[in-house]
């Protein structure tokens, strides 16, 4: 069993719903990073996603691509968010560490060498933004001989005919993406979402989490009572911009005080389960 | 050579290694609806019937294929035949694509049109079609192209189109894709996204190539009326490539027939300043399509630069990349002060003044015309007119505009 597949069983088995926070590496700045995983799973985060910035990422709203600029003025490669990678993992063996972006960085590297570097430095899952199911020459497998885990979305758009595909190819978990639109973007209806995880949940087997949109406590309690994992990135992003010349401590302090924001409201929803 | 070319891409879009779907989830549905339409209309007589109306009564083809006779003369060579795409309405050959695009949206039933524009010519073509079908029109375009395509940016908004300055990356084509793609995943319900090269995830590349195909099925038969034979040698400028996959494909199967795509060499492809992915890229995955990509060793799409906007995009068509690797299309590079001089010498010689993005073709054409014997032929494509580009020319020949 995988580091993700272990912590989400266990999460699950005490009734709890996953804190899953997004950061993009290397934002505001290189040695920024590891420190703010710390700082992340201090906060409550069950696992972390890292994203790897991409010089077009054409999925991402406005606030995302910002942070991906940030990085990428410091040339942030693959390479490099390995290594934050590495090093976070010295002083945290637990926390899983999935990687979010797009296939070209990937592509460069190989897929081979990608997986193998990745998994030794103690990743354990990969979302590849613009590679669905269906186009693999060898993607997956290369991950899956690894043991990484190949997170897929699921948009509202999905059609029944796909589900499959992901359900076959994807493990760890599955990505809801609640709402259509780029990351970040803003009108989450919590009823939506609620049909769609209904029309989901029979044809997975794999534990559910949601993201996009999930801009605070309410969103998150609502969320929380739908899915296995709640997925939070802009919202915490935009406090790194919003901070992005200060000192880490600053940085750390609006990160921490969004994170317990999130952390109350999905323990809130997590008692109320419990008491039904 | 034994490739039947009429079997590509596969039906996943595949040009052998290249093409393919790479898109975010939430637009594979919108993008296998798109698909299946394209699938059942393109063999479809209403469908067809509809379409060469339209190119016949509202495009103005066929257009002619004109002998250029005394730059052929000034050359010494072989004689050049001028494609004369920017005689279409709008001026260019934008439009074959963005006319058979919008029938596709209609039959959709989709109320919203975008699209992605570089030069401004397919932003034009679109929001004209737009207009004529009494569809919304949102274009994205590149911030710096903004400015140096302001014509055709008055041109669309003329038309009724909104036209969306993109600030983020490079502020160039590739950007406007981005953002255009950003549209599409918000409102895949309502919207269809007309590209306008043969490039983004399959269908595109395919369904842009044959509205643009029509281009060398004229071109074969008027040179053939004319001349009694094919030509010797294709030339056609390459951004995404849609001018350029429009008028070879009809030809690939003819053995006899030279291919030469001419990519932008920008400040010259040793400086590293161009948009010649072909020339000097390397293959990688941006835009929906695995292709030939200007990148740096960690994957990143680096800036592009080139006179023409419309060439001044790090990515090709994936069917270019296919050609280039089977050996059935040489691809070459012009760089800005060539295809300056071609410009010069086609308006000097003929009358005709050719966009910036033509002009690396005329400019190719200039190079090549001379090796070739006065018995043979060269067909170039005239993809558009230059009127769009006078603030351009004015800033570097000093005039007042």
């Amino acid at each position: 069993m995988s580091r993700i597949q272990k912590t989400l069983s266990a999460l699950k088995a005490q009734g709890k719903t996953a804190l899953v926070p997004y950061v993009t590496a290397g934002d505001p700045r290189p040695n920024a990073t590891v420190a703010l995983m710390h700082k992340l799973v201090e906060k409550g985060a069950d696992m972390i996603e890292l994203g790897v910035p991409f010089s077009d990422p054409m999925a991402d709203g406005p606030v995302i691509q910002k942070a991906v600029e940030r990085a990428l003025e410091h040339n942030v490669s693959l390479d490099d968010v390995l290594e934050y990678v590495r090093a976070f993992r010295e002083k945290d063996n637990e926390t899983p560490i999935i990687l979010m972006g797009y296939l070209n960085p990937i592509e460069a590297e190989g897929y081979e060498a990608f997986a193998s570097a990745a998994s030794s430095v103690g990743v354990d899952g990969v979302l590849t933004v613009d590679m669905p199911p269906e186009e693999s020459m060898g993607y997956f497998e290369a991950l899956n001989q690894v043991g990484l885990d190949r997170i897929f979305l699921v948009s509202p758009t999905t059609p029944e005919s796909r589900l499959a595909a992901v359900n076959q190819k994807g493990s760890g978990f599955v990505y809801y993406v609640s709402l259509k639109g780029v990351t970040g973007s803003n009108e989450l209806d919590a009823a939506d979402v609620a049909r769609q995880i209904e029309r989901l949940q029979d044809k997975m087997d794999m534990p559910m989490g949601i993201g996009f949109g999930i801009r605070n406590g309410e969103n998150a309690y609502q969320m929380a009572q739908l899915g296995d994992a709640v997925i939070v990135g802009s919202a915490l992003v935009s406090l790194i911009e919003a901070n992005a010349h200060c000192d880490l401590y600053e940085i750390e302090l609006a990160l921490g005080e969004k994170m317990t924001e999130f952390r109350a409201a999905i323990d809130r929803a997590d008692a109320l389960n419990v008491q039904e | 050579m034994t490739v039947d070319f009429a079997k590509f891409p596969d039906e996943h879009g595949h040009f052998g290694p290249y093409g393919g779907i790479f898109a975010p989830e939430t637009l594979m549905a919108a993008l296998e609806q798109l698909n299946q339409e394209y699938q059942s209309l393109k063999n479809d007589p209403a469908f067809l019937n509809e379409l060469n109306d339209d190119l016949r009564d509202y495009v103005g083809r066929p257009t002619p294929l004109y002998y250029a006779k005394r730059w052929s003369e000034s050359l010494g060579g072989a004689k050049i035949y001028l494609k004369r795409e920017d005689l279409n309405h709008t001026g260019a050959h934008k439009v074959n694509n963005t006319i058979g695009q919008a029938l596709l949206a209609k039959r959709l039933g989709k109320t919203r049109i975008i699209a992605e524009t570089g030069a401004g010519q397919h932003g034009v073509a679109s929001a004209t079609v737009a207009a004529r079908l009494g569809l919304e029109c949102v274009v994205y375009m590149g911030a710096d192209d903004v400015v140096r395509q302001a014509p055709n940016v008055a041109r669309m908004k003329m038309l009724g189109a909104t036209v969306v300055a993109v600030e983020s990356g490079t502020r160039t084509l590739k950007d406007a894709l981005n953002e255009a793609m950003r549209d599409w995943v918000t409102n895949v319900d309502n919207t269809f996204y007309i590209i306008g090269t043969a490039a983004g995830p399959h269908p595109y590349p395919a369904m842009v190539r044959d509205f643009q195909a029509i281009i060398g099925r004229e071109a074969r038969e008027q040179i053939l009326e004319k001349e009694g034979k094919l030509p010797d040698a294709l030339v056609a400028c390459v951004g995404g490539g849609s001018n350029a996959i429009g008028l070879f494909h009809e030809f690939l199967p003819d053995e006899g027939v030279a291919i030469y795509g001419v990519e932008a060499a920008g400040h010259g492809i040793e400086t590293g300043e161009h948009a010649a992915p072909l020339c000097a890229g390397k293959p990688g995955v941006l835009h929906g399509n695995r292709t030939y990509l200007m990148q740096d060793e960690h994957g990143q799409i680096v800036g592009t630069h080139s006179i023409s906007a419309g060439l001044d995009y790090p990515g090709v068509g994936p069917e270019h990349a296919w050609l280039k690797d089977i050996g059935r299309a040489n691809y070459v590079a012009i760089n800005d002060e060539e295809a300056l001089q071609g410009f010069r010498d086609l308006t000097k010689y003929e009358g005709i003044i050719p966009a910036l993005e033509s002009s690396h073709a005329i400019a190719y054409a200039t190079k090549l015309a001379p090796t070739m014997s006065a018995d043979q032929i060269i067909i170039v494509n005239l993809s558009g007119r230059g009127d769009k580009d006078m603030n351009t020319i004015a800033q570097i020949e000093g005039f007042e505009f």
